[in-house]
């Protein structure tokens, strides 16, 4: 079994019409993936198609309705073990604001580690390395209020790491931030899973992003659309604007040149090789 | 002439404290009638407290604000009239509706203005008709709609005043492709009908080069440039200083500008790029 199985995960709430007529609305519906540990997974789709729903059900917040959802073998509609997922699996949510609880850094960092029983010596050693590994460690005395987006997100994320999981899951990280906050929460993001091998499971509605990933997995309606390495998933321009989801723009400026006939081999996900391709191509 | 003029516009927060804070220093440009202008600048560079300014909410430390010739601050008990004229949707804007229904929602500044119900009804219904939002959904309480509905609720709210100049403060924040595509739609129709002044605050520089005609970057409180959006981001590397990036699509256009190919500067969209490389092919008599 890998590292996160969700095997035919269905989540549905009955909701009841003007005469009082229940039906069941699906949020998901029959979903199945499966996250090796150390991986990189992304998950795309636009409002409202369960994206949210996922990453939820990732450290049981949220059990299946029907199917299962299993954190490295442990089932998470099994209550009893509902802590030992949640120590696993670290949730990162949106707005950097609703996260943050201390009135200084650090304080904010430590405050999951306390929660659970950690020795203080401890946490001061786990503190330190979650600060250092999101590039925050020389703001560890500043009062949260003063840092800009970017940075009260990577002190969230901080306050996660310190908790040790073998997992980090985010949804929309980098929605609420400005440009150089997204650059900096992704190449936090990036390092943690390439040099500190965490498993990152990320929400978004940004390409750019996604390219980023190991696997892309395209959610609609509640169910996977298609799902596959980023070169795969983004060369199926007309299936995603069909879903009227986006690709890269320069995914999308190759796609159109090549239908214009201009002989583009195949279709790029970042600037620097759509840039390399089209010097050959003008040349 | 122009219908808003900033003139050394400055303001500080809790002045003459330890918490002073200097958020817009010494700000001056003007806006002509019928321009789509685009904001940008890194968080804290002072773009909010900048478009409270212009439609009253603050008042200016220093400096002055003119809309049609006059100062807005000139007879400081009627500066409620003067939002009238400068309409504003906040940062997710769809946490302010507090009515019974969709209708009375979009209808309350109207009503605030002595209107007759018949105007304020044909308001409400072509602020609503600008923002996608069926007469069905006009009778179901606010609460009741999805998240894009609501924003697009609240934004119906403002352009029911018919202000002369709409200035929304990230309206896109938060939203998916698809709803991010609509919304910047609606309000490119409703500034093309209308002919109205639009303002509009954004981290995504992709939304702003494709609707603005003019961007306006803040820097560190000050302003750093105010420009046609197609002379802005061919400034690459001096943004990225500022941290604040180009279009993809626009960065791979300037770079093969650099790497020597006579393309048309400033594409703005991955439109204007696929028109400006199968220009340049075509030229070559290479398709």
């Amino acid at each position: 079994m890998e590292f996160i199985e969700a095997r035919n995960l269905c989540f549905a709430y009955e909701e009841a019409d003007d005469s009082s007529q229940k039906t069941t609305k699906y949020v998901l519906n029959d979903v199945s993936f499966s996250v090796k540990k150390g991986e990189f997974v992304v998950f795309i789709g636009h409002n409202g198609s369960g994206k949210s729903t996922v990453a939820k059900h990732l450290n049981a917040m949220l059990t299946p309705s029907s199917g299962k959802v299993y954190i490295d073998g442990i089932d998470t509609s099994d209550e009893t073990r509902a802590f030992d997922v949640r120590r696993k699996v670290g949730l990162v949510l949106q707005n950097p604001d609703n996260q943050l609880v201390a009135s200084i850094v650090e304080e904010d960092v430590a405050f999951g580690p306390e929660n659970i029983g950690i020795e203080p010596k401890e946490i001061r050693e786990r503190v330190d390395e979650a600060l250092k590994a999101v590039d925050m460690y020389d703001y560890r005395l500043y009062a949260p209020f003063k840092l800009s987006g970017g940075q009260k997100q990577r002190v969230a994320i901080a306050g996660i790491i310190a908790m040790r999981p073998d997992c980090i899951v985010l949804d929309e990280p980098t929605a609420m931030l400005d440009p150089k906050g997204r650059d900096e929460v992704m190449n936090t993001i990036l390092k943690l899973n390439r040099e500190a091998g965490i498993t990152v499971i990320m929400i978004t509605h940004y390409m750019e992003e996604a390219v980023l990933a190991d696997r892309v997995y395209v959610l609609d309606s509640g169910r996977v659309l298609t799902e596959g390495v980023p070169e795969e998933v983004f060369s199926q321009v007309e299936l995603l604007k069909r879903h009227r989801l986006d690709v890269p723009q320069a995914t999308e400026l190759c796609y159109k040149l090549r239908s214009c006939g201009v002989e583009i081999e195949r279709l790029p996900l970042f600037s620097d090789d759509c840039v390399s391709m089209l010097k050959e191509v003008l040349r | 002439m122009s219908i808003l003029r900033v003139d050394h516009l400055s303001y500080t927060y809790s002045p003459s404290t330890p918490f002073e804070h200097i958020a817009v220093d010494d700000v001056s440009f003007s806006l002509e009638k019928g321009e789509f202008v685009g904001i940008i600048g890194h968080t804290g560079s002072g773009k909010s407290t900048l478009v409270q300014t212009l439609n009253g909410l603050l008042k200016p430390t220093k400096g002055n604000i003119y809309f049609d010739g006059t100062d807005i601050w000139e007879k400081p008990k009627e500066i409620r009239r003067v939002r009238f004229h400068i309409g504003l949707v906040f940062q997710y804007p769809e946490y302010q509706l507090f009515e019974e229904t969709v209708y009375k929602d979009i209808a309350f500044g109207p009503s605030n203005m002595g209107l007759s119900d018949e105007e304020i009804r044909e308001r409400v219904e072509n602020a609503a008709k600008f923002v996608g939002l069926s007469e069905a959904l006009l009778q179901k309480s606010p609460f009741d709609l999805s998240g894009g509905e609501k924003r697009r609720a609240a934004i119906a709210g403002v352009i029911a005043m018919d202000p002369d100049i709409l200035i929304l403060d990230e309206p896109t924040a938060g939203l998916d492709p698809v709803g991010r595509d609509l919304l910047l739609s609606q309000i490119g129709a409703y500034h093309r009908e209308r002919g109205n002044t639009v303002l509009l605050v954004s981290h995504s520089m992709e939304d702003v080069a494709a609707v603005c005609d003019r961007v306006l970057v803040m820097n560190h409180s000050k302003l750093w440039d105010f420009d046609t959006a197609e002379r802005i981001f061919t400034k690459e590397r001096e943004l990225f200083e500022l941290g604040l990036r180009v279009p993809q699509v626009t960065s791979i256009v300037n770079s093969l500008i650099d790497a020597g190919f006579p393309l048309k500067k400033g594409a703005l969209t991955v439109e204007e790029a696929v028109e400006s490389i199968t220009e340049y092919l075509k030229r070559e008599g290479r398709l």
